[in-house]
Formats: C-alpha cells, structure tokens, sequence
C-alpha cells in the first residue's frame, strides 16, 4: 500500500534524465504515504535499462514485449491501466514530455484519477497530496490539492528537480504483459532526426538571441550588425522560429538545441522555461528585456530593462569602437 | 472532411505585471490583453488548409466570454464555416479534465473526422486538454503535432515533435484529435472579404444545458482537483542591473563585456 510507482522514459535505447529526476520527489511522497518507490520500465529487450535503473536503490517492474518496442500511447496506457489494477499505487508519476502529454492525460480519463500536469512542486500535507504548478509561463504558481482517491496521477517537468547519485542496488521484478496484439487506432512509423543547418550553434562561443521581442523580421538587420561585430551566431526562442526569423535548428530550448556559450546575450525573450532549459549552461547570460519581470531574468549574469532597439545600435556601435 | 477546431480567448501576459488577489484566489486580469492562443491559431490555420484540399467544414468550438466573439468571427473570417461558443459559470475551469469533458459534449453524437486543439494554451499551461478530449470521445489522438498528412483508407500520417526536435512518425485511424503544436504552418491574415462574410456565419451561443452536458458532471464538485491557492512566485535574480539612459546602458555593457574578456 501507498506505493509510488515511477514511469522509466527511454528513447532510441536511451534512458532520459527524467526518469531519475522523478525519484527524490517520489521517495518524499512514498515515505509519507507508507509506501516504497517503484519504476515501471516499459520496453523490449531492455535488461540493461532496468539494471541501471535498479542502481538507484529502487525495486524496478519491468514489462518487456517486442509490442513495445517503440513508444506507442495506446500501449503505453493499456499497460499502466493493467498495472494500476494489479498494483492499486497510490501515486503514478510520469514525465511532462512528448511521451508523457500523448499519455497521460488519457490514463487519467479513463481511469478517473484526480490528475495534476507539468508539476514542479509535490508534497503531502496534512494527508492531501498537494502540487505545485506554474500559469502564465512561470509568473503565477498555483497550489493544486488532489481530492481523496486510492490512486493519483501527476506528471513532473523535466529539469525542475535534482536527480540523486546511484546508490545501492534494488531489486528487478518481471511483470506479465497485458498487451496481446498491435494497437488498432496508432502504428508508430519512424523517427525522422532534425535538420542540421549551416552553423552548429551547440557549439558556439558567442550566441546573439532573439525572441518574439524582434517584432518583425525587418528588424533582423540590427541584431546580425551586433552579432558581426563581436563574431557571434544567432540564435532565438521557438516564436522567433516560428515566425519564420530564423531556421530551426537555430532554435534554443527543450524542443530544439541545448547550447553551453561563453557568453548568451537573450534580447525579447521572455525566458520560458521551456527556452531557459536549453541556454542555462551559458557560462555568461545577458538579458535586454523590458519586462522587469520576465523570468529570463532569473538565469542572467546582466540585466538591462528596456527596449531592445533603443539599446542595440548603441552597443553595437561602442563594441566596435572599444575593440578597434 | 468534417473537423472541429478548439480554441481558447488567453491573455497576453509575457509584457504585462501580473498581480494575485489578497485571498490568492484569482488574477486580476482586468488589464490583459486577450487574444487566440497562440497554438490554437496555427490550429485553425491547419483546419482551414485541410478543407481546402479536402473539402467539408470546420467548426469552431470555445468556451468562454462574450468578448471571445471576436476572436471567433476571426477564425471564421479565415474560413471556418461556423461556431459554437459555450459559456457557462458552472464549468470547473481550473480542471482541463472538465474543459475536455464539456468539449466533448459539443461534440459528441455527431459525424466528425478530426478535432484539432492547440497542444498547450498559453495561460495555465496543461498540457492535457486535447489527449483527454480524445479520450472522452474514444476515439485515436497525437500530441504536439507538428506536420499531418492525409492518407488513404481514412488514415492519417502525423509528425509528433519530440525533445531536441526529432520527429515521431505516427499513422493513426480516423477520427482522431490532434494537438498542434506552433510551427506547423504559416497563419495567414483574414482577408477584407472574410471578414465580412464572418458576420454572417452561424454563431451559436450555448449554455451547459442546451449543451446537454450535466453540470454537476463538470463543476468543481465533479473535478478530482481543487485549486487551493495562487501566488506570484519570487524573482530571485543574483543579476547586476546595468542602470542609466539608453546610451549609457549600452556604453556600460559594452565596457562590461570588452573588460571582461567576453567579447
Ligand atoms: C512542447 C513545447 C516545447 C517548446 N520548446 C521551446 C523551445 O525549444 N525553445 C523556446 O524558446 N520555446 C519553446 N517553447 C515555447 C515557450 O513556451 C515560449 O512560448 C517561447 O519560448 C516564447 O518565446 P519568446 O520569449 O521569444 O516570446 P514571448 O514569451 O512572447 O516574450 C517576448 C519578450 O520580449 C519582450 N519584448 C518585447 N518587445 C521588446 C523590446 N522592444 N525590447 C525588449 N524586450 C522586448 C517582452 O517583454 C517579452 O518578455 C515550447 C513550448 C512547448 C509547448
Ligand atoms: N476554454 C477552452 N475553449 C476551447 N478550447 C480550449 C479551452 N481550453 C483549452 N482548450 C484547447 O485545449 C488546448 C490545450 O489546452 P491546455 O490543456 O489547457 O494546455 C488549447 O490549445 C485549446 O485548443
């Protein structure tokens, strides 16, 4: 009783971090519910996997069926409905990512969980499972009580708690599949990698970034001045790539680059945390906003609030100057 | 095709101050800026370039405020064909589940080959409402959906945009719902001419009960979740400000980042 039980994501053969980052938070909530913490490891051929996983001093149940070989939601939801019947734990956690979103809210559905998504705060308190969440990209944090139920389902952003060191060895139980044929609705076809362009910016020294703040794109000229000027590669937010400013694999952030410059200067960024986890490995981050309070802030070495057009031209101008 | 598109009426706050009442209840959103969410927008983009190719219709479902019509006939003057808006105080908005519940009730009992919601709106950030919706209709669904193609055999191909930008090919059955993640293609503008044809669409204003959803199955007595409290979380900035007009912003900077070797 009172059982956490983990949900393992892995990719083309890889474990991702957010498996491990969901195993402190999940040991606190064990120990106040009287349970013991749990990883699910759904997969085909994945000994190596569980092993691995089990180094972290957790009992690791493994599903292991050529029928999911590949993520599929479908597979993945039948799965955890069996185990949740068979299992009853308190609590299930999976990652806020593409393979969590495509799942989980489904999960919750059609088992009638109370459910909290992309949480980055969970705690008992007074006998409620409460989280905590963000609104408005980071500005408002929300407390979130979960009604009595005998299972609970949440789902954890990615990098928004420390994953702990490999300890002593657990234990790996193999666990029956439920699943008996390939799914009807949903066939996984291929994985297509993204597009590799003109410059590697992952490995960048200086990157010049430019978000939604841009305003439009005939205003680009301005911002690759400065980046001429001081030898740097541009970059930008996902709106900036959207908006067709810039090619995609110029973008920064969780669903593009993770890049580790010596110096980031973000310009009308707003610092989205799905933006922020992919620059905060910047040995110096600038930040040029004039939202005050834009949470680009919060990862920044230096701050200038104001606009950004009446601060680039200035600069680019000095730089070049100072220089020679 | 017939298709459904969901889009939500959120405020712009990525320039805004954003302020929590006293009782940590609600956000003073008095001096927001509304509009279509941004992922909704390139939603109803797809929506509309699917007809195009395919034909049939789309219709647009929201729930929300009576201001929210403007972005609706927004979306019609782009070439959705009509809308229904659903407002009712009873609906437990904090809960996407309940949000996916009353859509589908709009839904529900009739013909439809596709749903396309945005994969996140940009206020509460979820994250859920368009792979619970699936569920509640029990039909297929791909999140964060970045590329679709029809094929035969009512089938579609949809490209799911991973972690990193790798893309998840996935061949699904219709009907299905999709989330559209922002990228997938390039909104256009209403033209003049759609603009005015939009005032004379069919705009149906509904309420729980002419909905045919019971009430008490999506207010906050039916939500598994309670939200208890709203702050604004503190900015801890360990950052120097750089202070002055403009120009001596700048001219700092550049002193800054010359002397420091970062240049
Ligand atoms: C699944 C998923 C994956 C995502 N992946 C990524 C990702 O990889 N990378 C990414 O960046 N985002 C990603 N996002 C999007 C992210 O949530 C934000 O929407 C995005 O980062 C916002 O970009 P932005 O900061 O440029 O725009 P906004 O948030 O709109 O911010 C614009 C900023 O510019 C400032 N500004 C405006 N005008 C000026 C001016 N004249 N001078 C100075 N400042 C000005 C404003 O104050 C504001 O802070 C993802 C979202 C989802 C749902
Ligand atoms: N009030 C609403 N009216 C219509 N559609 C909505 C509403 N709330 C959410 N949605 C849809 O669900 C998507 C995801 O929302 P969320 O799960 O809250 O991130 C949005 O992009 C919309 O397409």
């Amino acid at each position: 009783m009172g059982n956490v039980l983990v949900l393992a994501e892995h990719r083309q053969g890889v474990l991702r971090d957010i498996t491990f980052e969901m195993l402190n938070v999940a040991a606190g909530v064990a120990k106040d519910l009287g349970g013991e913490v749990e990883v699910l490891l759904l997969g085909s051929g994945v000994d190596e996997m569980a092993n691995k996983i089990a180094g972290y001093g957790v009992k690791v149940a493994v599903v292991d069926d050529p029928l999911l070989q590949s993520f599929n939601a479908d597979q993945y939801q039948k799965v955890l409905s069996a185990v949740i019947d068979a299992r009853k734990p308190a609590l299930v956690m999976a990652g806020q990512t593409a393979q969590g979103v495509d799942m989980a809210p489904a999960l919750a559905v059609e088992k009638g969980l109370p459910f909290v998504a992309d949480v980055i705060g969970l705690a008992v308190d007074g006998g409620t499972l409460k989280a905590t969440r963000q609104l408005y990209s980071g500005k408002v944090n929300a407390v979130v009580a979960l009604k009595p139920a005998d299972t609970y389902l949440v789902t954890v952003r990615e990098a928004a708690f420390e994953a702990p060191a490999p300890s002593a060895a657990g234990a790996v139980e193999k666990l029956d599949s439920p699943l008996k044929e390939e799914p009807a609705y949903r066939k996984f076809v291929e994985y297509i990698e993204a597009e590799v362009g003109d410059v590697d910016i992952t490995q960048s020294d200086i990157l010049v970034a430019i978000g939604r703040g841009l305003k439009e794109d005939k205003n680009l000229p301005v911002i690759e001045a400065l980046a001429r000027a001081i030898k740097a590669d541009l970059c930008g937010s996902r709106a900036a790539v959207d908006a067709g400013w810039l090619p995609h694999d110029r973008q920064v952030g969780t669903s593009g680059k993770t890049v580790k410059p010596k110096l980031y200067i973000a310009m009308g960024i707003s610092g989205a945390f799905q933006h922020v986890a992919g620059m905060k490995a910047a040995k110096t981050v600038v930040a040029i906003n004039k939202d005050p309070e834009a949470p680009i802030f919060t990862v920044a070495d230096y701050a200038i609030v104001d606009d950004l057009f009446k601060i680039v031209p200035k600069l680019t101008e000095k730089l070049k100057e100072l220089k020679g | 095709m017939k298709t459904f598109v969901c889009i939500k009426y959120v405020p712009d706050t990525s320039e805004a101050v954003v302020k929590v009442n006293a009782e940590g209840t609600a956000v003073d959103s008095s001096r927001f800026s509304f509009d279509i969410n941004d992922a909704d927008n390139y939603a109803v983009e797809e929506s509309v370039q699917i007809k195009e190719k395919h034909e049939g219709t789309v219709t647009v479902l929201s729930i929300g405020p009576k201001e929210s019509e403007v972005m609706i006939r927004m979306a019609m003057a782009k070439g959705c064909d009509n809308a229904v808006r659903i407002e009712d105080g009873r609906i437990a908005a904090h809960d996407p589940l309940m949000v996916a519940k009353v859509l589908a009730g709009a839904i529900k009992g009739q013909e439809f080959d596709l749903v396309l919601t945005g994969c996140m709106a940009a206020d509460d950030g979820q994250m859920v409402t368009g792979v619970a919706l699936a569920e509640e209709l029990g039909v297929a669904h791909a999140a964060m959906v970045k590329k679709v193609e029809l094929l035969e055999g009512g089938k579609i191909k949809a490209y799911r945009e991973l972690e990193g930008g790798l893309m998840e090919v996935v061949e699904i059955a219709l009907p299905a719902v999709l989330t559209i993640q922002t990228g997938i293609n390039e909104p256009r503008y209403a033209p003049i001419r759609g603009i005015r044809e939009a005032q004379k669409k069919e705009l149906k204003v509904v309420n729980l009960d002419e909905l045919g959803v019971d009430a008490s199955a999506v207010d906050g007595g039916a939500s598994k979740i309670v939200l208890e409290k709203l702050y604004i979380p503190e900015v801890v900035s360990s950052a120097e400000v750089i202070e002055g007009d403009p120009d001596q912003k700048a001219e700092k900077l550049a002193s800054i980042l010359v002397k420091g070797g970062l240049v």
